[in-house]
């Protein structure tokens, strides 16, 4: 019996840290059997590995990173890579060469052509006797030189300095590509931010403005919450604020509706407290409560119900909005997830599906269910933790 | 009488897990339900989810057969606290990280340091189930007379379809009401025996007791004094690197709120363990000759008072003691299989499902098929592993800035290893003879230096691979939320 339970735990001991190598090991097994096909996967395998480092764009520490697997794809002695002001890296045989590398990239910066050029050399054993000079190009502009040595300027050499060029370049233009859609998440955010709809203002302030005489005390109070309100939607500063504040945020907006709408407007929240102090995207469940409001009022019979949970789910958080409203065809809430068509009212739900993946990956994106005259249901997944997620 | 008050807490488990607690509220009181979780709240049912079948038994049964040695049990698990709340919890709620893997990704940017932790906490978890259901097993034994399997069986079976049906997740009202269900199923029975004690005559303890049990290391046991410190090493240290306690961390606003948590969490675990050591002390008056002492509790209120009302009063602590698995368990599984299935498998819910089996049925398993320990020790040396292992990784992680990634994980593996080695051997084994059985039912004296030394060494002499964001995390973890300084910004990843 003992044996057993010895195997058992022993079993349990190595077997789980052997599952998680397992895991690990699986993805670098070895593919192919014949030469031909082994040189292929190490050729990709090789630029699989280069390519990362050259994603943040053509930096000195990116450059050193990527030059060694580069210098294995061109299978050259020495390889050197510059931006457009100085040397970035050399890597390879002949390090004394790497004082002249810039000076020789000069004529190819300057028009962009490829030269091959002889390189004086005392030292008898030093491999570098003939360099080739290829430019690195983003959008026809030349940004760089990458330059490969070797003991002859072969046509092959030649050839092959050309083609990992054309690769960086690619990789480059990739890092440009990130960059823009960086900036334009960020554009888009702000947009958001600024995104509080003229309606919206129009509307509260007359409802405000029909309680000044009749209810003073009243108006007074919903001119504060609407201060209040402005104020956190115009906020500058952090990408992300905690559940509660987000909340609080959604509950003036709806006092402020339901004092115009009064009881066509009926709201239920169900909020479990462990989840409140949760850090969320900044303003990404207001945007999903102004659809549903919006969407409510349309019902047929003028009552909009809306129902707004935030539940606890072990590592994460479960939001959901729900509304009464008509709905709408799956169909074309797909395609303004997918950006085909602008919605009716502003940025709305896609940008909050974006902004969603962007930050935690593509599995917590939006999930909505719908259907002509059968309302609508928004579902939001949270992790509680997510690496860089803090909301202060 | 017991039997029903098992299942009327089994059944309110099951129900509470089905149907959840489900308030609706209007937005007029919206605040009444943002108000965030009180540190009293949030304090009771960490106590609710910490009191496990080894406070709640374990430590009256301990005390009766070895004497006051075993008060160290009881301070120590409530002394951690006070370890907890000076260095660790603040900074661990700054930091933003639910489990302890979280912890070790953010503080160390690393995943295999994740995964190493992932796999001490799975461990730990596992450890600290298996005397919950031994324990479980034994009671119902106790009332029924049903075969040492079923009472486990039953626990394990109601835990994962809780589990399973999402209910009893964290819920922190429910845990907290467990607490107190715990306190008052202990204390009210207490004030009836002492009552039967006074009506007795008040009888002191026979003078061999008085002279032997009752006083420190004179109950003869050998090497008691390094048993005693070890001891009071693991208990102090361990409890930082339970994983059901320090989620509930998260629920807390702010690090103020958490150090104000810790705070209650200690006057809480300090009235309640008052409660097994006079239940171990009227055991040793009333009832020394019980073979599995981990039964005085339940047996007591039967001996000393008799009657109807003994036996309303054992069903009143049968069901504390059943409260007190159920909670412990859920808690324990939820924690392990959220990481089982977030680190070791794929995610997501049909992951977390296999998680939650993989959870209950390994300890299970195990609870059948080991030697019967008592449940305390078996606690203990949970705790140990915790020790030798998370101890020095919150504690270097979160106060020194040169903990390099290599020394993390070289310090878990050795610390955490050694530990669980100790542990096999002690479980599958034991018990041994002379130091060698103190060096291994007791590890964490050796364990635990041992781990901070290797953590210390190895992160000297890698200082390379000391994480590049130190000094960001650094001020996330020690600066307070009200104070508005730069804590850096979230940039999307760039690939």
């Amino acid at each position: 019996m003992e044996y057993l339970v010895a195997v058992a735990v022993a079993a349990g001991l190595v077997g789980v840290p052997a599952l998680v190598l397992w895991r690990v090991m699986r993805g670098r097994r070895e593919l192919g059997t014949s030469p031909a096909e082994r040189a292929t996967f190490e050729t990709l395998h090789t630029a699989s590995l280069a390519g990362p480092p050259l994603r943040a764009g053509l930096t000195a520490d990116g450059a050193e990173r990527a030059s060694r697997h580069l210098r294995a794809l061109l299978g050259s002695s020495a390889l050197a890579i510059t931006d457009g002001e100085r040397l970035l890296v050399y890597d390879g045989a002949g390090e004394h060469h790497a004082g002249q590398a810039f000076e020789q990239a000069r004529a190819t910066l300057k028009d962009g052509r490829t030269q091959v050029l002889a390189v004086d050399c005392d030292l008898l054993e030093c491999p570098v006797r003939h360099a080739v000079v290829v430019p690195l190009t983003t959008d026809d502009r030349v940004v760089g030189t990458l330059a490969a040595y070797g003991p002859h300027a072969s046509a092959g050499l030649v050839k092959a300095a050309q083609e990992v060029a054309g690769w960086v370049d690619s990789q480059l233009e990739l890092a440009e590509l990130d960059r823009s859609r960086t900036l334009l998440m960020e554009a888009e955010v702000r947009a958001l931010r600024a995104q509080i709809s003229p309606h919206f203002i129009y509307n509260s302030l007359t409802t405000i403005a029909s309680f000044v005489r009749t209810d003073p005390e009243r108006a007074r109070e919903l001119l504060l919450e609407f201060a209040d309100f402005t104020r956190y939607s115009f906020r500058r500063h952090g990408e992300f604020t905690t559940l509660a504040e987000e909340l609080r945020s959604i509950d003036r907006y709806l006092t402020l509706e339901r004092a115009r709408f009064g009881d066509q407007l009926q709201v239920t929240l169900r909020i479990a407290p462990e989840v409140l102090p949760v850090a969320v995207p900044f303003l990404c469940l207001q945007p999903l409560v102004e659809n549903a409001v919006r969407h409510g009022l349309e019902s047929r019979n003028g009552v909009g119900r809306i129902v707004i949970v935030a539940e606890d789910g072990g590592a994460e958080c479960r939001i959901s909005v729900e509304d009464d409203g008509l709905g709408m065809e799956p169909d074309r809430l797909r395609r303004i997830l997918a950006g085909e068509i602008a919605p009716s009212g502003g940025v709305g739900l896609a940008n909050v599906d974006e902004r969603l993946r962007q930050v935690y990956g593509d599995e917590y994106g939006l999930v909505v269910e719908t259907g002509e005259g059968a309302g609508t249901k928004v579902n939001v997944r949270l992790p509680k933790y997510h690496p860089g997620v803090s909301a202060r | 009488m017991s039997l029903t008050a098992v299942l009327i807490v089994v059944v309110a488990a099951v129900l509470i897990g089905a149907f959840g607690i489900r308030v609706s509220r209007t937005t007029s009181d919206f605040y009444v339900a943002s108000r965030t979780v009180s540190p009293l709240w949030n304090a009771s049912a960490i106590g609710g989810e910490y009191l496990s079948a080894a406070s709640f038994l374990g430590v009256a049964g301990l005390i009766l057969s070895f004497g006051a040695d075993m008060l160290w049990l009881p301070v120590g698990w409530t002394g951690g606290y006070l370890v907890l709340l000076v260095l660790v919890s603040a900074p661990l709620r700054r930091s933003g990280a639910y489990t302890l893997p979280d912890f070790a990704e953010a503080r160390l940017e690393s995943m295999t340091v994740r995964r190493a932790a992932s796999v001490l906490v799975v461990l730990i978890g596992w450890l600290y189930l298996m005397p919950q259901f031994q324990s479980a097993g034994l009671v119902l034994r106790e009332i029924t007379g049903a075969p040492h399997w079923a009472g486990g069986l039953l626990v394990a079976v109601v835990v994962a379809v809780n589990v399973l049906s999402g209910g009893m997740r964290s819920i922190t009202f429910v845990q907290a009401f467990q607490y107190w269900l715990k306190l008052t199923a202990l204390a009210v029975p207490l004030v009836f025996l002492l009552m039967a004690w006074r009506a007795g005559g008040g009888p002191g303890l026979s003078p061999q007791d008085a002279a032997t049990w009752q006083v420190p290391l004179a109950g003869g046991k050998e090497y008691a004094l390094y048993s005693t410190y070890s001891l009071i090493l693991a208990t102090f240290l361990g409890t930082m690197g339970l994983p059901h306690v320090l989620v509930r961390f998260y629920t807390n606003p702010d690090g103020r709120a958490a150090r104000r948590t810790t705070l209650v969490v200690l006057s809480l675990l300090g009235a309640f363990y008052l409660l097994p050591a006079l239940y171990g002390w009227l055991g040793r008056l009333y009832a020394p000759d019980l073979v599995r002492t981990d039964a005085v509790v339940l047996t007591l209120p039967g001996r000393m008072v008799g009657g109807t009302l003994g036996e309303l009063l054992t069903a009143l602590v049968t069901a504390g003691a059943f409260a007190a698995f159920l909670s412990t368990s859920s808690g324990l599984t939820v924690s392990v299989a959220g990481v089982i299935a977030q680190d070791l498998l794929k995610g997501g819910v049909r992951s977390f499902r296999i998680a939650t089996l993989m959870a209950v049925a390994v300890p299970l398993g195990l609870a059948l098929q080991a030697r019967a320990l008592p449940v305390a020790d078996v606690v203990g040396l949970a705790f140990a592993v915790a020790a030798s292992s998370f101890c020095p990784l919150l504690v270097l992680g979160i106060w020194w800035r040169r903990l390099s990634t290599a020394g993390a994980l070289a310090g878990l593996f050795v610390g955490g290893g050694l530990a669980c080695a100790a542990v096999l051997v002690t479980i599958v084994g034991g018990p041994y003879e002379g130091l060698a059985n103190a060096l291994l039912a007791q590890p964490a004296a050796w364990t635990v230096p041992i781990a901070f030394v290797v953590m210390v060494a190895v992160s000297f002499l890698t200082p390379h691979r000391v994480p590049p964001g130190v000094g960001r995390t650094m001020v996330r973890l020690h600066t307070p939320e009200d104070l508005d300084l730069d804590r850096g910004d979230w940039r999307p990843r760039s690939s």
